[in-house]
């Protein structure tokens, strides 16, 4: 595990890339993915770029491909995706792969269309062979009727016939007897199968009409009428031959339409699978294409010296990795002058670059989450590693809980591999997997406390035998059969001998489990606890902050800022700290009764009124006299010490001001294509790049040194540290509270479902404790694990957050992005489509 | 032969988490009860006459503790069925899947 203690020393770097070999040079940089490019152009436009045309012909071939992703999706074609990815092509293949899609787009949406032409075809052809059979009917019907009315085939009628939807009959008979008045005849019945209109694609009933009518006028209303209500006519058969001769047709028709279409659908199915073998390597290709032009658009355009320059953060360690890719992009490239690169000074604020592996990375993402710190500040992230699985195990504290969770993260960290070719695109399930890690520090850690609180589903274990004996009360004579009989409740005295024989040896004593007064007992013991472990996790914030002051050369904050607030910090809630380990070792089961409350001493040290109380060592008053004094003298060395030594410096000390501190506004001059003989005489040593002081700035006159905004901003300070210190104390007492309410939470579980399984003794019985132990199961997960979990996670983060951070950790930095092929987006497969 | 395939591959899974976690669990709760541990002294339904009316103290809160841990060992042999139907369907689904793509 690589600990990295501050961020990475950066430095500005120019490139000076040939104009033959600038793609290939980017191209190696992308696959390295080691520098962050700055832009060069920012005033000019994204259609005024140099490259655009060529970012147009990318975005042209994601559009086919997305086209095509798309058609092979619906297909149900699978894309296979290769473990190695593709280099970017150069830019003689580009046409090629843009001929290729281009053709594969063509002859795709050609298929497309023949096919959607056979479909309509098909669609006739079935409504036709519906209204034959159907009319055949009406006529047969009909031609029995003889009852009332003009028949239906008197000589001289005609007869149009077709389909209708059938939400539009009714409307349709309607408008029919209101034209023609009686003069037609309308029969009608619905169609079985529903059949997909084409246009809209829906599938709807239709309705098979027989119009018979006398005239020709009647039948041109009549067309005029069929023609508004969208319907599908067909020509009516003279008789009964001619009918079954067109059915015959029809239906050998139709098994050859099906026939074509099936070979259309093979056919386009191949040309999908040929096209699914070779999508991945396109679509990589294509991203890193267009992802080389976007950062050649950065990139300024050096006329005199035919090249391109490009500005780039670098970390000074990787400066070696950067020549080799540009002389291996140079050799790939025509040019005949390599590429090289010149570092340049700045005073701009670096990024910040913390390199951290798979196991580190959970933890830096959550310190990150707060705020990326500044450039080469130091990192907290290191420490929380530790403290935070550790805080959260505090609140968490129960051994059967633990190892599930521990189960649960090993699992996934053994699983690793293949769950990251999955790629599930659960974002719940993804989060959890990135904090794998975590998760199993977490279980590791909560088995340890969960050891200590001797806490295992609710229940106690007793491992090394426990320091309490009830038999000693009745040997002692202390108790006897009457007094059992007679009492509800009976307390053990460890002052009887015999009854208490030492401390268990790790954890709590698994007699409290079957205690009344366990809670209070428990509550005493962890409230202190969490006053211990949040006074030392933030002693040790304050500590860390040192390294800041030395590592930007403000010795005088040292002095000044961290000295005041330790001792304030110390002098108060260490001597607290100190007070409760004194009770703790200097009273025994004997004199028990006569240890005071330590926090009406606390709040009598600050009252200063102590005389009626006894003390607890000899010369208590006068130490915590001494204590408040010296904290109370700290609070004004912490307010006015840094405005004033600043204000003294500024009128007659060194004259110039060595480093910008927080607080007050600077102004960054950009320092940009320095000339090549600043370039020699600025190669650096360290202390000028992290001044950010070059010898351009240093002529100009410093900047205006503000009094009243230095002593308003450390006022601020000072209020915030010393009000923070009491509430930040007892925001530690959260860990208390969240270990009380998961203990408590567990035991009810086990009282109210557990405890029913075990409460059935008949012979058939038996069986309901094995539902009753998968109920027990899935509510243990559910809101022990998980909602107990993410509210633990929540509470621990949060102080690490704000009361431990805020000691020390500014984090108002910017966040080191190198271009990097694999840490680009892919437009597809946010889509699903790969 | 008709399908045995039932449930799909997360419950199956689930099965299984929860067949090998009953397992162990009952049984280890199993030997405590047969242990007489103290600390389940809740868990055994024992009534005040076999506190108060025991011949020979305390026998009869043993013979509970036997009884629930012998309940114990049998809803622990019950898990070991469900675990391996579950393991069954797990296998049918991996195979069904295979034969589907």
């Amino acid at each position: 595990i690589k600990m990295v203690f501050r961020s990475e020393e950066m430095c500005l770097a120019q490139l000076f890339l040939q104009s033959g070999s600038e793609y290939d040079c980017i191209s190696e940089l992308g696959e390295l993915g080691l520098v962050e490019f700055r832009d060069l152009n920012p005033s000019v436009s994204s259609f005024q770029r140099r490259f655009v045309s060529e970012i147009k012909r990318c975005e042209e071939m994601e559009r086919i491909l997305g086209f095509l992703l798309r058609e092979i999706q619906k297909a149900k074609i699978a894309v296979p995706q290769e473990d190695e990815s593709p280099l970017a092509p150069p830019p003689r293949q580009v046409l090629e792969i843009m001929e290729q899609l281009q053709r594969l787009e063509m002859e795709l949406s050609e298929v497309a269309k023949n096919k959607d032409k056979l479909q309509r075809n098909l669609l006739e052809l079935t409504e036709y062979t519906h209204m034959l059979k159907i009319t055949r009917t009406f006529i047969h019907s009909r031609s029995r009727k003889t009852r009332r009315g003009p028949n239906l085939i008197s000589p001289g009628c005609s007869f149009i016939s077709g389909l209708i939807q059938r939400v539009k009959v009714e409307a349709f008979e309607r408008m029919l007897w209101r034209v023609c008045k009686g003069y037609t005849i309308l029969s009608y019945t619905e169609v079985d199968e529903s059949l997909a209109d084409l246009d809209t694609g829906e599938i709807s009933k239709s309705v098979v009409f027989l119009i018979s009518f006398w005239g020709d006028q009647i039948g041109h209303k009549v067309q005029k009428i069929c023609d508004c209500y969208h319907c599908h006519l067909y020509p009516h058969p003279e008789n009964d031959e001619e009918r079954a001769d067109v059915l015959d047709s029809l239906r050998t028709r139709i098994q050859d339409l099906n026939n074509v279409l099936h070979r259309t659908d093979d056919y386009l199915r191949q040309v999908l699978q040929k096209a699914a073998e070779s999508a991945y390597t396109w679509v990589v290709q294509v991203k890193k294409m267009k992802a080389i032009y976007h950062i050649l658009n950065l990139c300024s355009f050096d006329v005199t010296n035919k090249c391109l320059i490009a500005e780039v953060w670098c970390p000074v360690s990787d400066l070696a990795n950067l020549r080799g890719a540009l002389e291996k992009g140079s050799r790939k490239g025509d040019a005949t002058v390599p590429s090289f690169v010149n570092r340049i000074p700045s005073s701009d604020t670096p990024p910040t670059l913390l390199r951290s592996n798979k196991f580190t990375t959970g933890f830096q993402s959550i310190v990150e989450a707060y705020g990326v710190g500044d450039y080469r500040e130091v990192s907290p992230a290191p420490y929380t590693i530790i403290t935070f699985p550790f805080l959260f195990a505090v609140m968490f504290g129960d051994l059967g809980h633990g190892v599930i969770m521990s189960l649960f993260a090993l699992w996934m960290v053994l699983t690793e591999k293949n769950q990251k070719k999955k790629r599930s695109s659960n974002e719940i399930w993804m989060t959890f997997f990135h904090g794998r890690y975590i998760i199993l520090m977490m279980g590791l850690f909560s088995i340890y406390t969960g050891l200590i609180y001797n806490d295992c589903f609710s229940k106690s274990l007793n491992i090394f035998g426990s320091g309490w004996s009830v038999k000693a009360m009745f040997t002692n004579q202390q108790w006897t059969n009457k007094t059992v009989q007679t009492n509800a409740l009976l307390t053990l005295d460890p002052n009887v001998s015999g009854v208490f024989s030492g401390p268990y040896p790790f954890g709590i004593d698994p007699i409290w489990n079957l205690a009344v007064n366990r809670l209070s007992f428990l509550n005493s013991y962890k409230m202190k606890m969490s006053v211990i472990v949040g006074v030392i996790h933030m002693s040790f914030g304050v500590v860390l902050s040192v390294f800041n002051h030395l590592h930007f050369r403000q010795k005088f904050s040292v002095y000044l800022l961290f000295l005041p607030e330790l001792l304030f910090l110390i002098c108060l809630f260490g001597y607290l700290v100190f007070m409760i380990l004194y009770k703790w070792l200097a009273f025994s089961a004997r004199n028990s009764s006569q240890a005071p409350s330590i926090l009406i001493h606390f709040i009598n040290m600050f009252v200063m009124q102590g005389k009626d109380v006894t003390p607890l060592y000899p010369g208590q008053t006068g130490l915590q006299v001494f204590l408040l004094l010296i904290a109370v003298m700290c609070v004004p060395v912490l307010l006015l010490g840094k405005p004033l030594y600043l204000y003294w410096q500024q009128r007659g000390g060194k004259g110039l001001r060595r480093r910008r501190f927080p607080g007050s506004p600077q102004g960054y001059e950009r320092v940009r294509r320095v000339s090549e003989d600043d370039g020699s005489i600025t190669s650096i040593h360290e202390e000028d790049e992290e001044e950010g002081f070059d010898e351009v700035t240093s002529r100009e006159a410093p900047k205006q040194f503000d009094f009243a905004d230095v002593l308003l901003h450390q006022a601020i300070h000072t209020i915030e540290f010393c009000l923070g210190c009491i509430s930040n104390t007892a925001s530690y007492l959260r860990l208390w509270a969240l270990s009380l309410a998961h203990a408590q939470l567990s035991e009810v579980l086990w009282a109210m479902v557990m405890r029913l399984g075990f409460k059935v003794t008949t012979k058939v019985g038996v069986v309901f404790l094995v539902p009753v132990f998968g109920l027990f199961a899935m509510l243990t997960v559910s809101i022990l694990l998980v909602m107990e979990g993410l509210s633990a996670f929540l509470h621990a983060l949060r102080l690490h957050w704000v009361e431990f951070q805020n000691k020390f950790y500014h984090g108002t930095g910017v966040k080191f992005l190198p271009f990097d092929f694999s840490q680009l987006p892919s437009v597809f497969e946010q889509d699903g489509l790969l | 032969m008709p399908s045995l395939l039932f449930c799909g591959p997360k419950m199956a899974a689930c099965g299984m988490v929860i067949s090998i976690w009953g397992v162990i669990m009952l049984g280890m709760l199993g030997i405590f009860f047969s242990t007489n541990s103290a600390v389940l002294i809740e868990d055994v339904p024992f009534t005040e006459e076999d506190i108060w009316e025991d011949k020979q103290p305390p026998q009869r809160i043993y013979a509970l503790y036997r009884q629930v841990g012998i309940n114990c060992f049998i809803a622990a042999a019950i898990y070991v069925a469900v675990g391996a139907i579950s393991l069954c369907q797990v296998r049918l689904n991996k195979r069904q899947e295979y034969m589907v793509t």
